[in-house]
Parts: C-alpha cells; structure tokens; sequence
C-alpha cells in the first residue's frame, strides 16, 4: 500500500513539495484526458498539405470567383479529413464522436464555423468577396479557442494564432489574401498538427 | 436496472464502513493524515478521478490508453472507486465488444475537490510556517 509517509513526517518542505507533486500530476493528467482523442494531430497535418495545395492552385485563378470557390472545395477535403481522422481516433478507443470526450470540441467548434459559412454565402451574394478570407480564419480560430479552451494549451493558443492572421486579413490587401490563408490553414495545421501528434499521442 | 440497485447497495455499504473506520482511527496527532482520502491520493486512482473529472464519460479503453495501465491494474482500481460511490459505470454493447463507460459521481467530484483543497492547504501551511 502507498501509505502517504510525507505527511506524518516533521519535514515540512517534504509535505509542500509532495502536495505540489500531486497538483502537478492531477493538472497533467487533467490536460491529457481533455485533449487526448478530441483533437487529431496527423490529421491537422493533413489538412495543412491540402490547404497548402489549395493555395498553389487558387494563386493560378485569374478572377476572384474561382479563386474563392477553390478554398471552398478546400474547406470540404479539410472537413472530411478532419471528420474522419476524429471519429477513427475516437473508434479506436472506443467512443463515439458525440458521448466521448470529442463532443465539446465539436459543440463548441461548429457554431463559429456555421457563422462563418453563412457570412460567406452573404458576401458571395452581396459580391463583396474582399473581407471572406479574414473571416474564415477568424471564425476558424475562435472556434479551436472556444473548443480547446479545456484542452491542452497549445490547442488554444493554435486559435489564437489563427485569429491574428484573420485579424491581419482583414486589413491587409487582396493580393495577400492568398499567403495568409496558406499560412493560416496550412501553416498553422502543419505545425502545431506535428507538434499535438507528437507530444499527444496521434 | 439489477446492476444499478447493485451499485447503489454497495455504495451505501462502503459508506458505512468508511464512517467506522474514520472513527475508529481519529486520534489527534494522525490528523492530516486521517483527513487526507486514501481512496484517491493512490497514483492511479488519482489519474482516473482526474480524467474524468474533465469528461463527461470515458470508456474502459480510453482511460487504458490514457493512464497506460493494464487491464487488472486499472479494473481494480476502478472497481474501488466505483465501490466508493466515486464512479458509476455503464457496461453495454457496442456491436458484439463489451463496453465500459465510467462518469464520475457528484460524490467523487467532491472527493477530487476536497483533495485538491487538502494539498493546497499543505502549501499554504508550510509557506506560512
């Protein structure tokens, strides 16, 4: 049995130091369980290299329209890639996408990208295609903040990296529109995908 | 519904035994010691409140995969909280694989609360000390 002797001990340094020993861990153990099948690292590899196709073949359109529809398609790949490699992450361990730890990312991480679809259909409507980018990056990054505020700290912080380029986007000309996205969604993807899939586990 | 009412006695029967024990054991200078919930101050123990402390619900493998224990070890330790009243446990099927889910008990989250109150009090006594 693991009879806690610190306690009854009379070192009083050996007391605090156990007791910030156990914080630690239950913080730990507590970063793990939230982000651990939620967020597919590989998966964000993925959809960094399409998105960075994407970007290759948008920067060849002449006209706005095609340029915009090519993300678009681009947005669909991610979003299956996304889908799939979450729901086999969740498979394998056992859980279903909407009872498993996966649920609250998804609940929190939809309704900014519902928001972003429909201001797009909105622009695209309107013809004033100049403020889409931005938005999408955004919107994408609040939702990985607001889904992967519980989660590990890189997930959240992803976000906000995300939001900075949205937020650059908006203010920045037309001709930069395409670098950001690459570097937002294919960048970002890339490199923090790398990173969660290394440190935590896929 | 059976499994259910089974949990619910031993839960009550855990209780009763816990209050025995405590009163049994309340001498003054094991104070901090007697406080301190053994059931879940064990590592392992610990890391399955913990987790799913921030889950609704994991299922039996996920905590496996998460703590990176073995079958025995985990159940066991499971099985003990789950006694404790700490976890509920739902076993269904998924297809023809059995599946275990654990959520954690209002009971148990409190546990996990008093604990990390108990090892924040040790700092501050220290410090102040």
């Amino acid at each position: 049995m693991a009879v806690p002797e610190p306690f009854r001990s009379q070192a009083p340094v050996g007391i605090a130091d156990h007791a910030r020993d156990n914080l630690r861990f239950i913080r730990e153990t507590m970063e793990r369980a939230a982000s651990f099948t939620a967020v597919p690292g590989w998966g964000g590899v993925a959809m960094g290299i399409t998105a960075l196709g994407a970007a290759a073949i948008a920067s060849r359109q002449a006209s706005p329209l095609p340029w915009l529809l090519t993300w678009i398609a681009e947005a669909f790949i991610a979003i299956i890639i996304a889908g799939w490699t979450t729901y086999s992450k969740a498979r394998q361990a056992g859980s279903s996408l909407f009872t498993g730890p996966g649920r609250r990312f998804v609940y929190s991480f939809a309704p900014p990208l519902f928001v972003g679809a429909l201001l797009t259909v909105l622009h695209l409507r309107s013809s004033e295609i100049g403020p889409i980018p931005g938005q999408w990056l955004l919107l994408y990054g609040t939702g990985v903040v607001t889904g992967g505020a519980f989660s590990i700290r890189i997930v959240p912080l992803m976000g906000l990296c995300f939001m900075v380029l949205g937020a650059v986007a908006l203010f920045s000309p037309w001709t930069w529109q395409n670098a950001l996205l690459a570097a937002g969604f294919g960048g970002l993807h890339i490199i923090f995908g790398a990173v969660i899939a290394r440190k935590y586990g896929g | 519904m059976a499994a259910k009412s089974g949990a619910y006695r031993r839960e009550r029967a855990e209780g009763d035994e816990r209050n025995k024990r405590s009163t049994s054991a309340a001498r003054p200078a094991e104070n901090t010691a007697t406080n301190l919930d053994r059931l879940i101050h064990e590592r392992t123990r610990l890391a399955i409140v913990s987790a799913l402390a921030v889950n609704e619900s994991l299922t039996f493998n996920e905590l496996k995969e998460l703590l990176r224990a073995t079958d025995g070890n985990l159940s066991v330790h499971a099985r003990k909280l789950e006694d404790a009243g700490y976890l509920g446990c739902a076993k269904s099927f998924d297809g023809r694989m059995p599946k275990t889910e654990y959520r954690l008990t209002a009971a148990g989250r409190r546990a996990l609360e008093k604990y990390l109150n108990h090892m924040e009090a040790l700092i501050r006594v220290t410090r102040e000390g």
